[in-house]
């Protein structure tokens, strides 16, 4: 076989796009992380002394302790629930138009739109949350409660994307052929059972697919916190990626760079992890004879 | 195993549905039994009704009207594991999540076996289905031609099962697998003396894997018997058309007191005795010859029709002729060996025992 390396020059503009949107940036932050640089100085080389500085700091650190439980808690909570959802919309007739459109409105609604109506919901005097809380004696107050902030955006989140992961499971249900069924009940399978070995393992696919989407989408929340607290009360929803950006806007642009590319590092090295053991989870592999 | 009875079965979807108007029946009248032990098929054209009737027998549906008798005891509305009703699908039917050992295993540990018993009946299931090297392999891995395999021994794993029920098992089969998985087939009906029913579109099929063959026709079966009676004795023009490559010749004549049979501008000969009982029945009848049964000739001779040949298809064996006769096409076969031609002028004659006639699709004599 011979190949024709003029085919690269096809490839040319893509490349360039990309890398002016993305390589470039990353180069530049790549030069950030291992300089010193405060505003109006002369950068300075360190070499690698922002990442240790990074890695020591506590502020950093409970950042992404609070990013890892929030988007644990997310998955935990969105993907059983996407799957229920799924299991229990109408399988035909009138009812799928009217569950996929209701499913739809959440993930239609731009992430800030989101950010600001939940925030009007929210509000400790007029809100619709605080105003029902309190009829159950519940004093609720989303800019100065540690709790009830980080709970609110949980909550958000759940109602935002577990629609996604309710139409991913719904379209991977609907494609189960009937003949699966009809073998399972010969079979004399229980329901449990019918889940456990015929729609889990069909659904694995687009469940892989919903858990890295929701899994990377978390983890880089940033609207959301914005808009509804600023990150506070104290630091109790400043996430990763409001972390990072406060760091650059304070112009501790060594920091900020370290910081994003240890963020980026972990965020693929999870991704892969997680796509690797969920492809493996049930593919009948780990079983023995 | 068991005998396997249909009696008076209906089924009709839209009653199913609650449309109680003018329902349409998907099958009807169907009476047929099955002897315990025996290889049979039900053939017929794609939406006929086998697919219904294989899942009244099966269990998955219970028939509008009718019953269902298993060794004669009522199981009409027993579910399809408590008949113990084995079914292989069109498309292969396995658990992707489990293993060949989990998948063979699956209906016993449903049915609360204990693992030692579970793991004797599955190497011996494993071992009938020459699968035994495959049991540690996930079952998704697998080709079609195994997964079928696989969805056989999960049928049979059973010791008291019922009957095998074969859904056009072959479909989603490479043709070089086919013939293996059908030798299988057979050979597990013949060893273990199953009961079991394949379901297929493709006489080829079923003629080769069946003693007794049901042959439908949209919602009715039309005919039982072995492939010979099939092929050689068919009860209506359907299963004439149907049966055989190419099928039946078919042709319009009008039959008189001495014999003669008039079609389409020429005649040929019958016994008087033949014609005077046809002549019963009226005097206006279908007429069917298979292809090769008519003597076909390139010189004149007593009793033959003459025609132009249209067509000659070699299939390398012999080749098939298609004659016009005015306006009629005729199929027949000559020998790899004559020498024919399109265009040529070509006797064709029908030995009478051969020739059938029918009535509004269904034999006279």
């Amino acid at each position: 076989m011979k190949y024709d390396n003029r085919a690269w020059l096809f490839l040319v503009p893509a490349l360039a796009v990309m890398a002016l949107s993305a390589f470039i940036p990353l180069m530049t932050v790549v030069n950030y992380s291992l300089h010193y640089i405060f505003s109006g100085s002369i950068p300075e080389f360190v070499g690698f002394a922002n990442f240790v500085q990074v890695m020591r700091d506590p502020a950093f650190q409970g950042a992404l302790g609070r990013q890892l439980l929030f988007s644990i808690s997310i998955l935990a909570v969105e993907i059983p629930l996407g799957i229920a959802i799924a299991l229990s919309m109408p399988k035909k007739g009138i009812g799928v138009a009217i569950s996929l459109v209701l499913l739809g409105i959440p993930l239609l609604i731009p992430y800030n739109v989101v950010g600001i109506v939940w925030r009007l919901f929210s509000q400790s005097d007029i809100g619709l949350i605080a105003e029902v809380l309190s009829w159950v004696g519940y004093e609720y107050n989303v800019s100065l409660d540690p709790v009830d902030a980080p709970v609110t955006l949980f909550l958000l989140d759940v109602w935002h994307w577990t629609p996604l992961v309710a139409l991913l499971s719904y379209a991977g249900y609907l494609a189960i052929p009937d003949a699966f069924y009809r073998a399972a009940e010969i079979d004399g399978a229980s329901r449990w059972k019918v889940f456990r070995y015929v729609i889990l393992p069909k659904l694995r696919p687009v469940l892989v697919l919903g858990f890295l989407l929701r899994f990377m989408d978390s983890f880089k929340i940033y609207a959301e916190p914005l808009l509804l607290t600023g990150g506070g009360p104290g630091n109790t929803t400043t996430f990763m990626s409001l972390f990072v950006a406060r760091k650059a806007q304070s112009y501790e642009l060594g920091y900020a760079g370290a910081s994003s590319l240890i963020y980026l590092f972990i965020v693929i090295v999870m991704s892969y992890v997680f796509f690797q053991l969920l492809n493996k989870l049930g593919s009948g592999e780990s079983q023995k004879a | 195993m068991a005998t396997i009875q249909l009696k008076d079965i209906w089924h009709s979807y839209d009653i199913e549905e609650g449309k109680t108007e003018n329902p349409q029946y998907a099958v009807e009248d169907i009476n047929v039994t099955y002897e315990n032990g025996s290889a049979v098929a039900l053939l017929g054209p794609s939406g006929c009704g086998k697919t219904t009737l294989l899942k009244i027998i099966s269990g998955l549906t219970t028939p509008t009207k009718g019953q269902v008798l298993f060794d004669g005891k009522d199981v009409t509305e027993l579910s399809a594991k408590e008949r113990h009703i084995a079914q292989v699908f069109q498309f292969p039917v396995v658990y992707d999540s489990m293993n060949v050992y989990g998948n063979i295993a699956f209906p016993l540990a449903n049915d609360g076996v204990d693992s030692a018993t579970i793991r004797k009946r599955v190497y011996e299931v494993a071992e009938i289905m020459e699968i035994s090297s495959l049991l540690k392999v996930p079952a998704g891995k697998l080709n079609p031609a195994d997964k079928q395999k696989v969805s056989l021994g999960r049928g049979i794993v059973r010791p008291n099962t019922a009957a095998v029920l074969l859904d056009e098992p072959l479909t989603v089969i490479d043709p070089k697998a086919q013939w293996g998985l059908r030798r299988k087939l057979k050979q597990v009906q013949k060893e273990l003396n199953f009961t079991m029913i394949y379901v297929t579109h493709d006489q080829h099929e079923a003629l080769t894997f069946a003693e007794e063959v049901t042959v439908m026709q949209v919602g009715k079966i039309d005919q039982t018997g072995t492939p010979k009676d099939l092929h050689e004795d068919p009860q209506s023009t359907f299963i004439g058309y149907f049966i055989g490559s190419p099928g039946m010749n078919m042709m319009e004549c009008s039959v008189d007191e001495s014999g003669t049979v008039k079609f389409n501008g020429t005649s040929f000969n019958i016994s008087k005795k033949r014609a005077s009982s046809l002549l019963e029945h009226g005097d206006e009848f279908t007429f069917g010859i298979r292809p090769e049964y008519i003597k076909f000739g390139l010189e004149k001779s007593k009793n033959a029709v003459s025609g132009v040949v249209k067509l000659v298809e070699d299939t390398g064996a012999y080749k098939i002729v298609t004659t016009t006769l005015d306006t009629l096409d005729v199929k027949s076969r000559a020998p790899e060996t004559m020498e024919v031609n399109e265009g040529d002028v070509a006797w064709l004659s029908f030995p009478e025992e051969e020739v059938k006639f029918y009535k509004d699709g269904k034999k006279v004599i």
